[in-house]
């Protein structure tokens, strides 16, 4: 149980790490969605043994460690909130660009520029 | 304008209804078993939504919108005060209080200031959705 | 008493919410903001003066003590943090106040610089992990409104790399969280403190690296720093200010509180340092090869920001002082010299060097607030970038950490370079022919806003003050630096013993 759990935290780390790399914001809120399911997922594990919802009237023994969850809720609700900004910020930089490229540091363009083209050699 | 389809108008109207007084049972249900303002505000953001779906940017659809930074504005203000109204009874900085009494016909009825949170939570939620429907949604459209 | 460690925090917030109720009064929002601002600045001095005369002032919310509950804990180095940073917000407000800006962005504008204030003072009070990241995220959703505020083509571009960043950091946060509730089974830092001491050296290490990556990113050191010159100046001038001024500072105190908290070292901490010196030097080389006010300056940040990490580093009581009076001085000469910055391109219409110039004969009083905080950043007697680096060299040489005490003078004297760089520049040489947008058609004369000259030049003021009164502020600083390396205090408080 817990093993399978790790294997996903992982996979949704590395599929999330992969898809930040593009160019394409869409991909990128995408891959940080993932990060963030994974990272939720992890706080939940942090938590230690499962056991039954931590609600008042429930044998105090079995319950699962409720802050753990608790934690896991909040960031949840903060990594939505923050995609629904990126989101409309998609949706401006396409208003404006036509697209949602994320661009490359401005001194590094400056630099680009200034280096010798491939074709010129 | 978008074209409108019956049968989703017509069946958006049951369940809108439905929803909110779910989600008004959801605000009560809360603190000691699931449910609360946050729950109670999304369920009611939820059929906002749907609403939104079924009349599309038709501006009679959204009733509220043009209150929905007072209500946003309002339920942080419920919650920051419930947290000092602490001092006022007596007790800690958001420490919850309440009183309980035998009411003939509903049994025991508890008002606790989480309560008076959970309402300001409950606005928060709901006027947030209905800011990022009027702005990402009627604007967009316009 | 202890109210008061709640109030910097809750005041804002609900002012937050009433200046958003209320967002069609622009009018009411200004006093309101003012009004707010000044209070808290209020209860910010006495909670100093408070701490300074009682020790560590806690406070449980819900009376849920720690470590199950969230605690607030004010100490003398988050105080007097606190203190500086709502002189700046208030400072800022002020200057904004007076900045034009359209009517919409303004509706926004109030509500969200509360919501940025009430997020600060969190993580500035905050003696709970996971609770430091809630107040990050408070502080860092309403930095990314206000980043992108207007929605101008620049302002989209660079605030996406912002936002994706600063989510990405989040996330790194949000797993270390997790990893060291798993390993210790608490997120009080009190708490934290006590427990990490029991666990495997092996995992304690690697969580200090990581809570170092996550804040390094939040304070752009080297080498996370990139995605700051790029994005804070595209910002309205104000915004650009108080970022520039605090937000990298609210990591660079993240980072002190956990790495002497948490994961204390034994003496001079060689990563610490290596960072330190490669932070300086690569921020201020990146600021010479810049041709822009507001890209010089946010170069500069980084290079700064390495004399902070420098004073942790070293790891002493006169080295930690040091980084705390450091951080002062920085966060009001930062400030205040993006707020020329502001002035000279809302006046001039641009902030590029080659299209300024002779700025010294038609505004020389807007020279003067330039050369003021501008050589005190180089660290020139008498000014307080001179006492401040005093400080930190005096600290490493205690110690015999010679190379980095050799690079952070080296630093200085690039400093020096490149504000001589800004100041030929912009103040002298010859004017421009055309007129800028800010002269009076009828005199000639350049026309500054005086509600954008005030806040500025109070900031300069205080930076001479600080001179003045550089004897008490070391003294506090100190205090705070043995408070610091000896937490148990702290620890006590928080857990209520």
């Amino acid at each position: 149980m817990t093993f399978v759990l790790i294997t996903t935290v992982a996979l949704l780390y590395g599929v999330g790490a992969y898809l930040i790399m593009a160019r394409n914001l869409l991909h990128i809120v995408i891959g940080l969605g993932l990060i963030a399911h994974g990272a939720n997922l992890l706080l939940l594990l942090a938590g230690g043994a499962p056991g039954s919802p931590p609600l008042v009237g429930a044998e105090a023994a079995r319950i699962a460690d409720p802050l753990p969850q608790a934690m896991a809720l909040t960031a949840i609700v903060i990594t939505f909130g923050i995609t629904a900004f990126l989101l409309a910020m998609a949706y401006r930089s396409w208003i404006l660009h036509g697209d949602d490229v994320v661009e490359d540091d401005i001194d590094d363009r400056r630099i680009a520029r200034q280096a010798p083209s491939k074709d010129d050699s | 304008m978008m074209r409108r389809s019956l049968i989703f108008d017509v069946s958006i109207d049951t369940v809108f209804r439905m929803s909110l007084v779910f989600s008004i049972f959801m605000f009560f249900a809360g603190h000691n078993a699931p449910g609360g303002g946050f729950i109670g505000g999304l369920v009611a953001g939820a059929a906002l939504v749907l609403r939104y779906l079924a009349g599309g940017s038709d501006g009679s659809q959204q009733v509220g919108a043009r209150f929905a930074h007072v209500m946003l504005g309002t339920g942080l203000m419920i919650a920051v005060a419930t947290g000092f109204g602490g001092w006022v009874w007596g007790t800690e900085f958001l420490e919850n209080t309440g009183v309980g009494a035998e009411l003939p016909l509903l049994g025991t009825v508890k008002a606790t200031t989480s309560l008076l949170f959970d309402a300001g939570v409950y606005l928060v939620v709901v006027g947030l959705v209905m800011e990022a429907l009027g702005s990402l949604g009627h604007e967009v459209e316009r | 008493m202890n109210a008061l460690v709640v109030l910097p925090v809750a005041l804002p917030l609900g002012a937050a919410g009433l200046s958003y109720a209320l967002n069609r009064y622009p009018r009411f929002q200004r006093v309101l903001g003012v009004a707010t601002l000044t209070t808290v600045l209020g209860l910010a001095i006495a909670l100093l003066v408070n701490v300074q005369a009682n020790g560590v002032l806690v406070k449980a919310i819900g009376n849920w003590t720690g470590p199950i509950g969230i605690t607030l804990a004010a100490d003398l180095f988050s105080v007097i943090i606190l203190v500086v940073s709502m002189v700046v917000l208030l400072a800022v407000l002020v200057y904004a106040i007076g900045s034009p800006r359209t009517s919409s962005e303004a509706r926004f504008f109030y509500p969200t610089y509360l919501i940025l204030t009430a997020g600060i003072a969190l993580s500035l009070l905050t003696a709970d992990l996971f609770n430091l990241f809630v107040a990050f995220e408070i502080m860092l959703s309403a930095s990314y409104v206000l980043i992108t505020l207007g929605g101008s083509r620049d302002q989209i571009r660079h605030g996406t790399t912002y936002v994706i960043i600063n989510l990405l950091a989040s996330m790194l946060f949000i797993t270390a969280i997790g990893i060291t509730y798993a390993a210790a089974g608490t997120v009080n830092m009190a708490d934290l403190a006590v427990k990490l001491g029991d666990i495997s050296p092996a995992i304690r290490d690697a969580l200090g690296a990581l809570f170092l990556l996550v804040f390094g990113i939040k304070a752009a050191i080297f080498p996370l720093f990139f995605w700051l010159p790029d994005s804070y100046p595209t910002a309205p001038a104000p915004v650009t200010a108080i970022f520039a001024g605090l937000l990298t500072k609210v990591g660079v105190y993240a980072i002190i509180r956990t790495q002497t908290l948490l994961f204390p070292s034994d003496g001079p901490s060689t990563l610490i340092l290596v960072l330190a010196g490669l932070t300086m030097v690569v921020g201020v080389l990146g600021a010479i090869a810049q041709n822009d006010i507001k890209r010089i300056l946010s170069f500069h940040i980084i290079s700064q920001i390495g004399y902070m990490i420098m004073g942790l580093g070293l790891f002493t009581i006169a080295a930690l002082a040091g980084a705390i009076f450091y951080i002062v001085h920085h966060i009001l000469v930062k400030t205040a010299l993006f707020l020329v910055g502001g002035l000279v391109e809302h006046t001039m219409g641009t902030s590029r060097l080659r299209r300024l110039g002779g700025m010294v004969h038609r505004a020389p009083f807007i020279a003067a607030l330039f050369l003021i905080p501008a050589l005190s950043l180089a660290g020139i007697p008498p000014l307080s970038g001179f006492l401040a680096k005093l400080t930190l060299v005096q600290a490493g040489l205690e110690i015999n950490q010679f190379l980095i005490v050799g690079v952070s003078l080296a630093v200085s004297l690039l400093t020096l370079f490149s504000m001589i760089k800004v100041w030929s520049g912009v103040f002298w040489g010859t004017p421009d022919p055309a007129a800028p947008p800010g002269e009076d058609v009828g005199t000639g004369r350049l026309v500054f806003p005086r509600l954008m000259v005030l806040p500025t030049a109070a900031l300069v003021l205080l930076t001479l003050v600080f001179v003045v009164a550089a004897e008490p502020l070391y003294r506090i600083s100190e205090h705070a630096a043995i408070t610091l390396l000896d937490p148990t205090l702290y620890i006590e408080a928080v857990l209520g013993r």
